[in-house]
Order: C-alpha cells, then structure tokens, then sequence
C-alpha cells in the first residue's frame, strides 16, 4: 500500500490522546482509591483538553483523506457493517467525553453522584471517565479493525493489529502523561513513566511479533490465482495503460526496499529503543526537556512505525500491475 | 434471483482494446459524468476506466502464449467492498446483482478500493468519487434502444465475441451454459468473493484427421484422378447442367 500521511498522521495523534486520556484517568482511579494522591483537578482538566487537542488534529488530518470531505457526514450512517463508520461515530463521541471531563474537572461542576456502600464517592468525572476509557478502547478497536478487517490484506488481517493500534497509541500517550506531570505534577512523573516503560515494552513485543508474523506469511494469492493459468512462469507484458492509474499510485509506496528497511530499523529505534532509553534515565534524573526529547522522538518514531505499517501491506490487486510493457 | 455477469472467454481475446474504448466512450458520455482523464495529450497519460485489457505471457520461450486478459468489476456475489463504505455509496443491487456506487454518496475515502482485492475501483481524480464498471446499467434496462442493443458497451463491441453477458443465475442463459460447457472459473476463489463475472480457459484447438478420412470416399478404385466422364444418358445430379 502506499502510506497516506493523512491517515499517519490521522492514526497516531488520535492515539496520542487516547493514551493520554487513559493515563490521566489511569491516575484519577489510583488516587479514587487513594493508592496515589488526588491532583488539582486543573492537572486532569487541562490535561483531557490536551489529548482533546490531539484528537482535534487528528480529526483534521482525517478530512485530508477525504476526496469529499463536504460530505463526511454521511460516513455515519453505515456503523452496521463498516467499522471506519463505527470510527467515524466513536471519535466525535471520544471528543465529546474528553471535552465534559475536563471542563467538568476545570468548572469544578463535580458533583457525587453516587456513595458506594464502602464509603466511596462516585463522582460525576468519574463516571464520565469511565465512560471515556471504554470509548478510549473503542476507539483503538474501531481504527485497528479498519485494517484487520480487511481478510486479503494478511499483514492486518491479524488481532495483533488491534493489539499494537492500543498499545502504540496508549505508549505515546502515556509518555506524553510523564512530560505533562513533570511539568505541573513533578511527583506524579513517576508514575507515568514507570506505566510508559511498560506500555512501550509491551508494544515492542507486540510489533515484533507482528513484524515477526509478517515475514512468514505466504501470500495466498498468485499471479496464478489471479488470472485462473496454472502455469508457474507467467509474466506481465501490459497493463492496460503506460502513465499509471489509480491502481499504482494507491497500491504502491514506490520506494526502494532499503528505505522500507530503514523505516522499519528508524521506527523500532525512535519509537521503543529511544524513548525506553530515556525514560529510564528519566526515573533517576527527571528533567522535562529530556521528557521533551522522549515524546517527540517516540511520536516521529510512531510516525514511521505508521508509514512502514501501510507499507508492509501487499495488496493482491498489485498481482494485476507487475508490468507495463 | 437474477445476477447480470459477463464471461470473458481468454480464447477468443485478441487483445484490440475494443472493449476498453466502448466502455470509456459510453461511460464517460452519460448522466454521471465523464470519466476524467488528466495530460491524456503529455507525458504521463492517466485517466479513470472501469475496463482495462491486460496482456501476459504464459510459458518459458519458445513454449509461451500470449494471454490477453480484459479485467472489470466481477459484481462480486459476496462483495467485500460493499460491507465496508461508510456512506452506504457502495451497495449491490438485490434485482439484478449489479454492484453500484452512488456517485452522490460517495466520500472518497478509498476505503473501498482497498477492501477489493482485484483492483477493480478507481478513483475519479477530478470529481473525487469511486467509480467502477456499471455493467452499462444504463444502458441494458433502456426501452428505447433495440432489444439486441440492450448489452454493455464492451460487449457490443468486442469484435470476436469474447464477452458473454447475461444472467449467471439462469442455468439456461448463454452465460451459465459457457460456464458450464467450457469449464468457466472465477479469479483468487481464496477469498471467497464468488465472482459473478467469470472467464473461460484458453483451449488447445486439435484438428484430428485420420487416414481415412483423407480417402476420398466415391473412389472404389483407390485411384486420385478424374472421375470417367458419364455418358450423356445418365441422370445428373441436379436435373439442369447434362455434364
């Protein structure tokens, strides 16, 4: 497939926020049960509208896909069988919840709703919370499956998809959670980071299992296949066309196998070795500007974790495009 | 239930793109809009089809053939770029089985392209919508055209008859006979996508003649020569000429 930056840059700044939702809460939950201190509710606050902002970006990359972005609001309406329209819903409504929880934290309109026999109280962003993280991991469920579903394409057809949509996602947010605190919560900057560390470990697991996964599959689909002649040297004369078409500029990344490699070694470098490096060091010596480094080279590697997940895909359709006369 | 189909015999296909220049012609002259080209005229000529013909050499050389292979939509049975519009722009008519996009609907979100495995939908990069083979549906259900003349563009025009259309669903209908009688198939069957259209294999044509029939059967005496000339009495074979 050809890599479409919007979608790249779509994919993980929605996981940018998601993670950074799910770490605020994640931390709102501990202090619920007072395993760590409640924070100012300004720090939860300003915090959800940062992954808000994520979102948003995210939201306005998305458009640029579109060819009739004028018309996106039509691409609700199919949440029956289409999980990119699932996407489509659960985003806005995402947005939605990260917007009420942090004006709800920031208004202080945070009311007990309910008092659990425990003596706990339930509180309204609590409630809202709760409901922002399983939008959270709809939200990773829908994007992953966008691709897993797709049977033919066999490097997505996989659950490990969808793992590594939640745990990429969830990584860059929660460093971005570490940046945060140790910018307005120092003491909880460990926390977030010890949750980083381990979220990004298990990321690299899942993404090399994938990329494991990915190097031994066998296409199923032939050139044989494809045309139905079961002879084992067949080879391309036409295409039907010589300046190209839609069929190879949308199929084919068109770059040389050793730049596909080296965005394969850059993003398993930027994306886990870097910023695992630096949040350790970050445990024992914190400073925000190395948390800087962190976030940043952990997105830009995400970036071209991205780029090489779309062009790892082989698309059977390339089958009909092998040469051009 | 109908399902309208084309069967494209990879014997007869030569290959002269007839069908390719139909298919744009119809369809780039209807009530949808044209099928946009861009620098038909410069250096890197693009342009949206819903009918391409591709050639392929089958064989190590001298042993090789060359296959002319006309690829459209397949109008997919089971269409897995159907399920995943998020507009509902792409739907599979339930009378005829024809998959269709709505050009109104569409979004351009490509996402149907990627859910097809044959690379059958192209993007119109001006108008910015999916577009795909229709099977002429304007053309085939139209009253006003003779009834022989009720057939995609690209079946009309194919000079060799190498495209069959009709309803694959009919065990009677000419289609489903090729099928049947010349062992049609359907491409990437791992998928499960039951194509509707189907093709019909390259056949080796033998011309067995035997000995005897080399022989000519009036010649007793195993003589190759004239005949004696009949007397002027005998009967002649068509009552007219004497001899």
């Amino acid at each position: 497939m050809n890599p479409a930056l919007s979608v790249v840059f779509l994919t993980t700044l929605i996981g940018v926020g998601q993670g950074l939702f799910l770490a605020l809460f994640t931390q709102q939950s501990y202090a619920l049960f007072d395993l760590l201190p409640h924070q100012d509710a300004r720090f939860y606050g300003w915090g959800s509208l940062l992954a808000l902002c994520f979102t948003m970006a995210g939201l306005i990359a998305s458009f640029f896909h579109l060819g009739r972005p004028e018309r996106a609001w039509r691409s609700a309406t199919q949440w029956r069988t289409s999980w990119l329209s699932r996407e489509v819903i659960v985003l806005p409504a995402f947005m939605g919840i990260l917007f009420l929880y942090g004006v709800s934290h920031l208004s202080g309109f945070d009311p007990v709703l309910v008092k659990l026999p425990g003596g706990l109280s339930i509180n309204a962003t609590i409630i809202l919370g709760g409901v922002g993280t399983i939008l959270a991991f709809a939200l990773f469920v829908s994007t992953g499956m966008i691709y897993a579903c797709l049977r033919f394409l066999q490097e997505w057809n996989s659950p490990l998809t969808v793992i590594n949509f939640i745990l990429l996602g969830s990584a860059s947010g929660f460093t971005l959670a570490t940046l945060y605190a140790a910018m307005f919560a120092p003491a909880q900057a460990g926390f977030f980071g010890g949750w980083a560390i381990i979220i990004t470990v298990l990321g690299l697991l899942g993404r090399s299992t994938s990329l494991w996964r990915n190097a031994r599959l066998k296409p199923k689909s032939t050139t044989q296949t494809a045309i139905g002649i079961k002879h084992p040297r067949i080879v391309q004369k036409a295409q039907g066309a010589m300046g190209g078409s839609f069929n190879t500029r949308e199929f084919f990344h068109g770059k040389s196998a050793s730049f596909v490699s080296r965005m394969k070694t850059g993003f398993l470098v930027f994306a886990f070795a870097v910023p695992l490096l630096l949040l350790v060091v970050d445990l024992s010596h914190a400073s925000v500007l190395l948390l800087c480094a962190t976030f940043v080279a952990q997105y830009v590697g995400l970036l071209a974790e991205r780029w090489y997940f779309f062009a790892e895909a082989r698309h059977p359709q390339n089958l009909y495009y092998q040469g051009i006369s | 239930m109908t399902q309208l189909a084309l069967v494209i015999d990879l014997n007869v296909c030569v290959g002269c793109h007839a069908c390719v220049t139909s298919c744009k012609e119809w369809n780039t002259s209807g009530a949808a809009g044209p099928l946009c080209d861009e620098n038909p005229y410069g250096a890197d000529p693009t342009g949206t089809f819903f009918n391409r013909v591709q050639t392929l050499e089958v064989g190590q050389y001298p042993n090789t053939e060359t296959v002319h292979f006309p690829k459209s939509c397949l109008h997919c049975e089971d269409p897995p770029c159907v399920p995943v519009c998020p507009t509902g722009a792409s739907y599979k008519r339930k009378e005829d089985g024809i998959v269709l996009v709505d050009y109104d609907k569409c979004i351009g979100c490509k996402y149907c392209s990627w859910a097809c495995p044959y690379g059958a939908r192209e993007i119109d990069e001006k108008q910015k919508v999916m577009k795909k083979c229709t099977l002429c549906v304007d053309r085939i259900y139209d009253t006003k055209l003779p009834e022989s003349d009720r057939k995609p563009a690209c079946v009309m025009a194919c000079p060799t008859s190498a495209r069959l259309f009709g309803d694959v669903h009919d065990p009677e209908s000419v289609v489903s006979k090729a099928i049947r009688e010349n062992a049609g198939y359907a491409l990437m069957p791992e998928w499960g996508t039951q194509p509707a259209n189907h093709y019909l294999p390259r056949r080796k044509t033998n011309l067995k003649i035997h000995e005897d029939e080399l022989e000519r059967v009036d010649n007793p005496l195993k003589v190759d020569g004239k005949l004696p000339k009949p007397k002027k009495s005998d009967p002649t074979l068509d009552d007219v000429t004497s001899w």
